[in-house]
């Protein structure tokens, strides 16, 4: 409930934040706080360094940019869930962003933490790999990359993120179809159980998972049902296809799988139907 | 001001709220003394492990650290108290602040470190060195009974404390002639209390004069000086605890802990003020658990469903130490197995366990609502065996409503009791047959989300009290009267001062309201003292619903001596024999003239100067008084519960909620269903939400909030609450029974047998609490056969 002793230093720019990160070792960056710190307090994280962007202003932004939007990586949920322009353009992004944890959480926590986290469990990601969103990561010396979402995800709380390089922007596509986000959670303000983001993209489906396995994952072998021409109960049945859910004090994996066939035929439903 | 305005049965805004709402209340964290030291307790990380060394030095290399001690350092005068030998063959091991020998639960204190700020304290323990040899562990109530089981306190042999047991009637004869005998067998999980205000303690020494102040977050002042005299040896008349703002207990600092004996053994070594506060993490580990029983329990009755005989055998897990009360917590239970219905042979076992766990203790309810769950579900299960409506197998096995006390077949005298009549109008309020009408059409049409309705017609008995009756017949160790006085100044403010210690159930409040309807005050003008054993030094404190069945008697009851002393004063200053005065109307009025008045207020003034008064009669105007009652009081009520089944996922949603308590007198509705909903959504959380889970090592696997569920306001439906039934107590004069653990007794078995209800087409008969989402859908797939699919 006491972390371990760290230092602090406030980045004013992006480039400073890189700087500062490339400074030291087991650096980490602090945007909202809201998965950093409470690993901090019980310890299970003992950075040496927070690098805090939180007041970096520029980095808090919805905007059209032609068949794209584009969302500043510290853009807050509570920003995000009350987008007109998301609303219109990638509401599942909007409407999943409501479904984070709880008000207060949505007022400190940011869309690009909540991604470059990695935990398997949050929404954000698995949304993005449903859309086939990009993001941008910004390196040393001013370097900027662009990473397709179902590149980025690496491994459990591991993204494709070098220590002294920093997500800035989310990329998504606009979307005109269907759509469907549903969370499978114990308490209003948990972590997702099972989650299931399908999304109608070019004529095709595309679902994603949460916490099914050590990152969000494509539920492809749904995907390559329904392409076959398979209705969404015949398809959800392969839901769990290649997963490898946790076991742990709320959930079997048996049941976790279970649930996401359950999840995704709804999905499916409302998304397609 | 002298009123004739009437505060009881008014739904009087808190007087504590002003402060407690905008920040003001000074909690024992928020209290800081000139030199004052930072205490961390080393925990044992293994659930059972023999401690073969503790080397304290590397603490004392970091910086800010100022000292560190070992068990062995300490030299305690007693243990810390349990005061509750249930039976006279209780096995109890001697527990000491810190052990020395052997770490029988995650989380035991093997060690101290003592710093200059919290967090150099923390830096420090988590250097100390113990040197562990880890033992198997059992964390099972039932395994723990078992041949071959590790054993918790080695000089006993066995894990089993002790065996309680009550028989009434013939119970082998009529068990073996009954024509239906139902038997269920249920497993309460353990709970984690979680009062938003975790434990916290400041003790400040006196070098010079041997005197102590402790501020602690307790429940439970006078019993914790006692207490902790007995433990570290300092005389009572040295000590004085402080129990400031205090932010939830729900028994759960109804307790005597280590670490209050530990910060005044380290204040006194070293001659400064030391404390300690608990974090959340502590919490879960260190604070005593609730609940934990494994249930075996039968009914016997007639084809029909008439109720002949009622038998319990529970097995009870103790934790790794009999804290205060724990071998008394399931016992309070014990004469409830049979609920609010007849019969005529009953009987419970109690057998208490040592198991490698943090120690259990009395949580919300204590007792009551393990025995509730085991006959309110039982009944449904009749119901079923029968084939009879769950509403009709109650009605018919009801005792009959009586105003007189009357016993019980499970032993008890209670006050007063009409059952049917909070039933007619639960049902009333709750729409039954157009919900029953609801669930029909969905079960026909085969949909994948079904609903269930669950009862819960609950009898319980609590305020805690008759000290004849808890000390002969329970043999608990203390008493159970109250004390309160009652203090007139000059210019008619008064003073209400009790030992029923309240701590955040609105207690100021509604002693306030007593004594002014007693004085003929404004509610204002009444000031309540409580929590310091300097200002109020009598006192049993405030758990098992007993400040207002208790408590206010006290109060009531020293304020009639101010009356009758100002009575004197009054009619001598009106020159008139004391027999032509009456009290009438918040004041003493000459018979025949009553515009000739002296209020209370008027009195104490003239008690104040003494210029006047009459003979006999000494100065000043206050009353005392020690409230011991005769019997406990016995709330009732019935609840119902609405709940939807989502049969393809197992979730389970909470759709409508009914309570009707009966609690006697009504001193406040609106403080009164506040309690009745906290206390229903204390007990949804445990039908559906909470769960303490260890692992086979004995580690606690739901340690923090995000892997303890305890659900948030999106998750609980609006409890409709209805007052209108009004049964008065005889046990006091007032006619209260007790709200503050009726809502947590009553709700979990509603909620239950609701689930059950839900899934009864489909072959299900049982679902094992906490009712998760993945337990429900177990159920659905086992009951069809291991298939799955839609309803």
């Amino acid at each position: 409930m006491i972390p371990a002793p760290f230092e602090y230093a406030r980045a004013e720019s992006i480039d400073h934040a890189i700087e500062l990160l490339g400074g030291a070792d087991g650096a980490k960056v602090l945007a909202g706080g809201h998965s950093l710190l409470p690993l901090m307090k019980t310890r299970l994280a003992q950075p040496s360094l927070l690098v805090d962007i939180g007041r970096i202003g520029d980095l808090s932004y919805i905007r059209e940019d032609s068949d794209v939007i584009a969302i500043g990586a510290l853009t807050r949920h509570h920003d995000v869930a009350n987008s007109e322009l998301l609303q219109q353009a990638a509401p599942i992004v909007a409407d999943t962003a409501e479904q984070v944890g709880d008000p207060q959480v949505r007022h400190m926590g940011t869309i690009g933490g909540s991604i470059a986290h990695a935990d398997p469990a949050g929404d954000m990601g698995t949304v993005m790999l449903a859309l086939g969103a990009e993001f941008v990561v910004r390196g040393a010396g001013g370097a900027s990359r662009t990473v397709a979402a179902g590149d980025f995800f690496k491994g459990l709380f591991h993204a494709d993120l070098a220590p002294n390089e920093v997500l800035t922007e989310i990329r998504v596509p606009k979307t005109a179809g269907g759509w469907s986000y549903l969370k499978f959670h114990r308490r209003a303000i948990d972590w997702a159980m099972v989650g299931v983001a399908a999304v109608q993209r070019n004529g095709s489906a595309s679902v994603a998972l949460t916490n099914m396995g050590e990152t969000p994952m494509r539920a492809s072998g749904v995907e390559e049902a329904l392409a076959g021409g398979a209705d969404p109960a015949t398809a959800s049945a392969r839901a769990d296809e290649g997963t490898a859910p946790p076991s742990d004090a709320f959930a079997s994996a048996e049941y976790r799988k279970e649930v996401s066939k359950v999840l995704v035929r709804r999905a499916l439903e409302e998304a397609l139907g | 001001m002298a009123t004739t305005e009437k505060y009881v049965g008014q739904p009087v805004l808190r007087k504590e709220d002003p402060e407690l709402l905008t920040g003001r209340g000074r909690y024992t964290d928020d209290l800081s003394v000139t030199g004052m030291l930072w205490m961390s307790v080393v925990r044992s990380p293994f659930a059972h492990a023999r401690i073969k060394g503790v080397d304290v030095s590397k603490a004392l290399e970091v910086p800010g650290v100022v000292a560190a001690f070992a068990g062995g350092d300490f030299e305690w005068a007693g243990p810390l108290l349990m005061a509750w030998p249930v039976t006279d063959d209780l096995k109890n091991a001697p527990h000491m602040p810190l052990t020395t020998d052997k770490a029988r639960y995650q989380g035991d204190g093997v060690a101290v470190v003592v710093a200059e700020s919290r967090g150099a304290a923390m830096d420090g323990a988590e250097v100390v060195d113990v040197d562990y040899d880890a033992l198997p562990a059992v964390t099972d109530v039932e395994v723990a009974t078992e041949h071959g089981a590790p054993i918790v306190h080695d000089d006993f042999g066995t894990n089993e404390s002790y065996t309680w047991s009550l028989t009434n009637g013939k119970v082998d004869e009529v068990f073996a002639n009954a024509p239906v005998v139902v038997r269920e067998r249920y497993r309460i999980q353990r709970q984690v209390p979680n009062a938003i205000e975790p434990r916290a303690i400041l003790v400040e020494p006196n070098a010079a004069s041997g005197h102590f102040t402790m501020w602690s977050s307790t429940q439970i002042p006078h019993v914790l000086r006692t207490a902790m005299a007995l433990a570290t040896g300092i005389p009572e008349s040295k000590l004085r605890i402080v129990a400031p703002r205090v932010g939830g207990g729900f028994g759960s600092k109804l307790q005597v802990y280590p670490e209050e004996a530990l910060a005044l053994a380290v204040a006194k070594k070293l001659g400064r003020p030391i404390k300690w506060v608990e974090t959340r993490s502590e919490n879960y580990l260190a604070t005593h658990h609730g609940r934990d029983q494994l249930q075996e329990m039968e009914i016997a009755a007639d084809e029909d469903g008439k109720i002949l005989g009622y038998r319990a055998n529970i097995l009870a897990n103790m934790g790794a130490y009999l804290r205060i009360i724990a071998p008394g917590t399931p016992v309070l239970g014990g004469f409830l197995y049979c609920g609010a219905y007849m019969g005529e042979a009953y009987h419970v076992s109690i057998t208490g366990v040592y198991t490698n766990t943090t120690p259990v203790d009395a949580y919300r309810g204590a007792g009551r609502p393990e025995s509730t769950q085991a006959i309110e579900r039982a009944m449904d299960a009749l119901a079923r065996r029968v084939g009879k409506d769950v509403v009709e197998i109650r009605r018919m096995n009801f005792m009959p409503p009586f105003t007189e006390a009357t016993q019980s077949i499970g032993g008890l005298m209670i006050d007063s009791g009409n059952y049917p009549a909070t039933l007619d109008a639960a049902l009333e309020m709750f729409d039954y047959e157009q919900l029953r009408k609801e669930q029909q059409a969905r079960r026909d049409a085969g949909d994948v989300r079904q609903i269930g309705i669950g009862f819960s017609t609950y009898l319980e008995n609590c305020g805690w009290g008759p000290s004849k009756v808890i000390g002969n017949v329970l043999q608990y160790a203390g008493g159970g009267w109250e004390a309160a006085t009652v203090r007139c100044h000059p210019t008619g403010k008064v003073v209400v001062i009790t030992g029923a210690t309240p701590h955040g159930q609105g207690g100021e409040t509604v002693y306030a309201q007593v004594a002014a309807d007693e004085l003929g005050l404004k509610v204002e003008d009444v000031e309540v003292l409580f929590g310091d054993t300097d200002i109020s030094p009598n006192g049993w404190d405030t758990y098992g619903s007993r400040g207002a069945a208790v408590g206010t008697p006290a109060i009531a009851q020293a304020a009639a001596r101010v009356r009758e002393k100002a009575r004197k004063i009054a009619a001598h200053d009106l020159e008139v024999p004391e027999n032509e005065v009456e009290w009438k109307d918040g004041a003493f009025r000459l018979r025949g003239a009553p515009d000739v008045a002296r209020t209370i207020p008027e009195t104490a003034f003239a008690a104040w100067r003494a210029h006047n008064l009459p003979s006999g009669v000494e100065p000043g105007l206050e009353g005392s008084a020690f409230f011991d009652p005769e019997n406990l009081v016995f709330p009732f009520g019935a609840h119902i519960c609405a709940v939807e089944v989502d049969t393809e996922t197992g979730k389970v949603d909470v759709l409508k909620y009914v309570a009707v308590d009966d609690i006697g007198t009504v001193l406040n509705p609106m403080l009164a269903e506040g309690q009745v909903v906290g206390g229903v959504v204390q007990g949804i959380a445990e039908a559906l939400f909470e769960e303490a889970v260890y692992d086979d090592g004995g580690n606690l696997v739901s340690s923090t909030m995000t892997t303890y569920a305890i659900p948030g306001a999106p998750d609980v439906p609006t409890i409709d609450v209805g007052m209108g039934s009004v049964t008065p107590s005889t046990t006091n004069e007032l006619g209260i029974k007790g709200v503050g653990e009726t809502g947590t007794i009553a709700s979990p078995p509603a909620v239950l047998n609701a689930v059950v209800d839900a899934l009864t087409p489909l072959g299900v008969t049982q679902i094992d609490r906490p009712a998760t989402s993945e337990r429900v859908w177990r159920a659905i797939r086992d009951a069809r056969g291991g298939k799955g699919g839609r309803a």
